[in-house]
């Protein structure tokens, strides 16, 4: 097919638009003070605009996707890897998530970040992230899609520390690196394994070849690449670096670590659909980690009180959700959920930095209260964000949540469903405790925080109020009617042959929905019961059970656990290997070596008598030993 | 016999009186003179080799001035050498000079 030459100006744009403002804004944005953002922010702008030109043109095509192999990055022999961009439908939706939000988040951070020491430094290296990111969703090989993977871990780690000064954020950077790390080099090998069968690394080569590669080589591709997708996407067991995470800002926190970058391990899951899809046991070890981690987190988030712990631990179950859909075969609502959410968790999070803002820094949810006067626009952005979140009809959420937990219904996963719908109830009491607790009730701060309680500056609520928008009505708008809404056809050419289920009689569907709805408001009222109504049940609870409240507070001493078993193991081994076997045996081994050597020249010293005759009489017997050869020879 | 044998035999004496003095005396002065002693054994050899054998004209005798030239300079060095070394070490004896002993 004839691809428009717009088409290729604008993929190429959106790449080396954020990466030239990264370049610019590194070298001589320091110069510009408090005016750095300018370059960044149009950069990104234009970026968001460009994307929503890329989207249009899916629209339009949407059966043939655009396939541009701009030039080759690599060859060696039958390895070649191109710098190849694909936009399918897809790519489409990340596209539209990724610009938009990044966007606003952009916007937001001007006045989030004004007058930080490191203000240009913070916009390159979003700028950066934006460019890697780009690279990820738009790659058409799973090598190019590797090198937006390890740029966006790389401005991950660059953005969490960003305070590097404060301990605490240097140490989370380093570990959602190093926890990144376990999941690349499953992904890495995954790669191995994908291009030794197939002798490709494109994605369409390796998907043509997908059916025939041999079922227990499938099953291990298929799981090496869910590791990576673990790591990225934060699920269990490596999801402990997304809740320290936090540690950075708040724009970082919902642009990487909610919107976009950490559904990159969901996408690279859905992108590898094809594989995916003929491995019955990779599909459900991709079920099984989703359903976990989503009950898990869900529980852990019930107890914390930092707000953005609250939102972390509530991003790290919606992920386990969007796994859960994937496993349970119901990929284009997996990827709706995942396209919502980038909505209302973003909104979330550029909310609760609104409220940090407004309490000078403070992030302990026991110190807020009352704020719902004080701060409007936050309160009801936020309200919007979870109830979209909680999943109340007819806010984004509901759509997405309700067609995961159908489609894992009518795939006959009904220990999953359950599961769903318990994480959909205990996400409802965390998200309404949240709410609760920080703007309703009797403030709880000093005197002179309260005084300084402000509604954020224009720059930062209308990016809020623009999130707003698509978290109440885009469910709606991409999945109405449900399970055959817009998302679906759109998303068709991607998944294009997934066994559709059909609800066995009319009204089990809409059963359902009224049912997770239900739960859903059961466990606001329970929200409202226990942190307005009765605020010393909680208490009373914890203190009936110490052990199920103390697990929930200390993460499941997740963290304590790596303590023990990897990383003291580690430590401890890498102690043996220096006191013995870097001493013992290295050094031994080099030191043995030259000690030979001393001892052979030792050996050899006395003929170095340093007395000239001696060397003359060596001379001359040499030369007597030479006429006395060559005589011998010409005699004969 | 043929009398350059009787020349040759010569230079071989004293050849070999030069090299047992080289190698066994201690005194450096006295060794050198006894690499003058077989430079010179040489240069018997050669001219006795060119007066009796013939061959191309005069090349022994050529050979001869040139080894003669070169002997002293060599000497000349030598005992530069010999008188450097007095100051240091207030001796001529070769076996004292033992800086380079491994």
């Amino acid at each position: 097919m004839e691809v428009t030459p717009y088409m290729k100006i604008a993929v190429a744009l959106i790449v080396l638009l954020p990466l030239f403002g990264f370049v610019v804004t590194l070298l001589v944005g320091k110069r510009f003070g408090a005016r750095a953002h300018l370059l960044p922010v149009a950069m990104v702008s234009a970026t968001a605009v460009l994307s929503i030109y890329a989207f249009e043109w899916v629209v339009r095509h949407h059966e043939e996707p655009f396939v541009w192999n701009a030039f080759t990055w690599m060859a060696a022999g039958r390895f070649e890897v191109t710098w190849g961009f694909q936009v399918d439908t897809l790519t489409g939706v990340m596209l539209l998530v990724v610009g938009i939000i990044g966007m606003l988040v952009h916007y937001y951070s001007i006045g989030y970040m004004h007058g930080d020491g490191g203000y240009y430094r913070f916009f390159a290296y979003l700028n950066l992230f934006m460019f890697t990111m780009f690279v990820l969703i738009l790659a058409n090989n799973y090598l190019l899609l590797f090198l937006g993977w390890e740029g966006v871990g790389l401005c991950s780690y660059l953005l969490i520390s960003f305070w590097f000064g404060k301990k605490s954020a240097s140490q989370a950077g380093k570990k959602a690196f190093l926890v990144n790390r376990v999941g690349d080099f499953g992904f890495t090998l995954g790669m191995f394994l994908i291009f030794v069968t197939t002798g490709t690394l494109q994605f369409t080569g390796v998907f043509e070849k997908g059916e025939m590669i041999g079922a227990g080589t499938l099953l291990w591709i298929c799981l090496l690449l869910f590791t990576g997708a673990v790591g990225k996407s934060a699920q269990f067991p490596l999801h402990v670096w997304l809740p320290d995470a936090m540690e950075g800002p708040t724009p970082v926190s919902a642009l990487i670590h909610a919107a976009t970058m950490v559904n990159a391990g969901v996408y690279m899951v859905a992108r590898s659909y094809p594989l995916f899809i003929h491995s019955d046991v990779a599909m459900l070890v991709v079920m099984v980690i989703g359903t976990f981690t989503a009950i898990y987190s869900a529980y852990i988030a019930i107890t914390q009180n930092d707000i953005k712990k609250v939102i972390a631990y509530s991003t790290v179950s919606s992920l386990g959700f969007m796994f859960l859909a994937l496993g349970a075969g119901a990929w284009a609502a997996g990827i709706f959920y995942l396209f919502v959410h980038g909505f209302f968790k973003g909104l979330l999070f550029l909310c609760s930095g609104s409220v940090i803002h407004a309490m000078g820094g403070e992030q302990d949810m026991r110190k807020m209260g009352g704020l719902r006067k004080r701060i409007p626009v936050t309160f009801w952005t936020m309200l919007v964000g979870a109830i979209a979140l909680i999943g109340v009809f007819p806010f984004a959420g509901f759509w997405a949540k309700d067609e995961v937990l159908g489609g894992a219904f009518v795939g006959g996963h009904y220990i999953v469903w359950a599961v769903g719908i318990l994480t959909a109830f205990l996400t409802a009491v965390f998200a309404f405790r949240l709410i609760f607790m920080t703007f309703f009730g009797e403030c709880r701060a000093s005197e002179e925080v309260q005084h300084h309680i402000h509604e954020s500056p224009k720059v930062m609520t209308v990016p809020l109020l623009l999130l707003a928008i698509p978290s109440a009505v885009l469910g709606a708008v991409a999945g109405w009617p449900p399970e055959s809404g817009w998302i679906h056809t759109f998303l068709e050419p991607v998944f294009f042959d997934v066994e559709h289920e059909e609800f066995v009689w009319l009204g089990e569907g809409g059963g359902l929905m009224l049912f997770s709805v239900l739960v859903a408001l059961l466990g606001v009222y329970v929200a409202y019961q226990l942190y307005i109504r009765r605020t010393d049940v909680p208490g009373r609870i914890a203190d009936r059970f110490p052990l199920a409240y103390e697990a929930s507070l200390h993460k499941m001493y997740m963290d304590e656990i790596y303590e023990v078993a990897p990383i003291r193991s580690t430590i401890g081994f890498a102690g043996w290997l220096w006191t013995f076997f870097d001493v013992k045996v290295i050094d031994g081994a080099v030191n043995g070596l030259a000690r030979l050597w001393d001892l052979f020249g030792q050996g050899l010293r006395p003929l170095q008598t340093g007395r000239v005759q001696n060397y003359a009489l060596s001379i001359f017997a040499g030369m007597l030993a030479l006429v006395i050869v060559l005589a011998w020879f010409w005699g004969a | 016999m043929n009398p350059l044998y009787w020349w040759l035999t010569l230079a071989v004496l004293l050849f070999c009186i030069g090299a047992y003095g080289a190698l066994a005396r201690r005194n450096v002065i006295l060794v050198i003179m006894c690499l003058e002693l077989m430079l010179n054994a040489v240069n018997i050899a050669l001219v006795a080799a060119a007066q009796f054998r013939g061959g191309s004209e005069g090349a022994g005798s050529l050979f001869a001035l040139f080894i003669i030239t070169l002997a002293a300079a060599e000497v000349t060095v030598g005992l530069a050498i010999v008188i450097a070394n007095y100051r240091n070490k207030r001796t001529v004896q070769a076996d004292r000079f033992d800086e380079l002993k491994g």
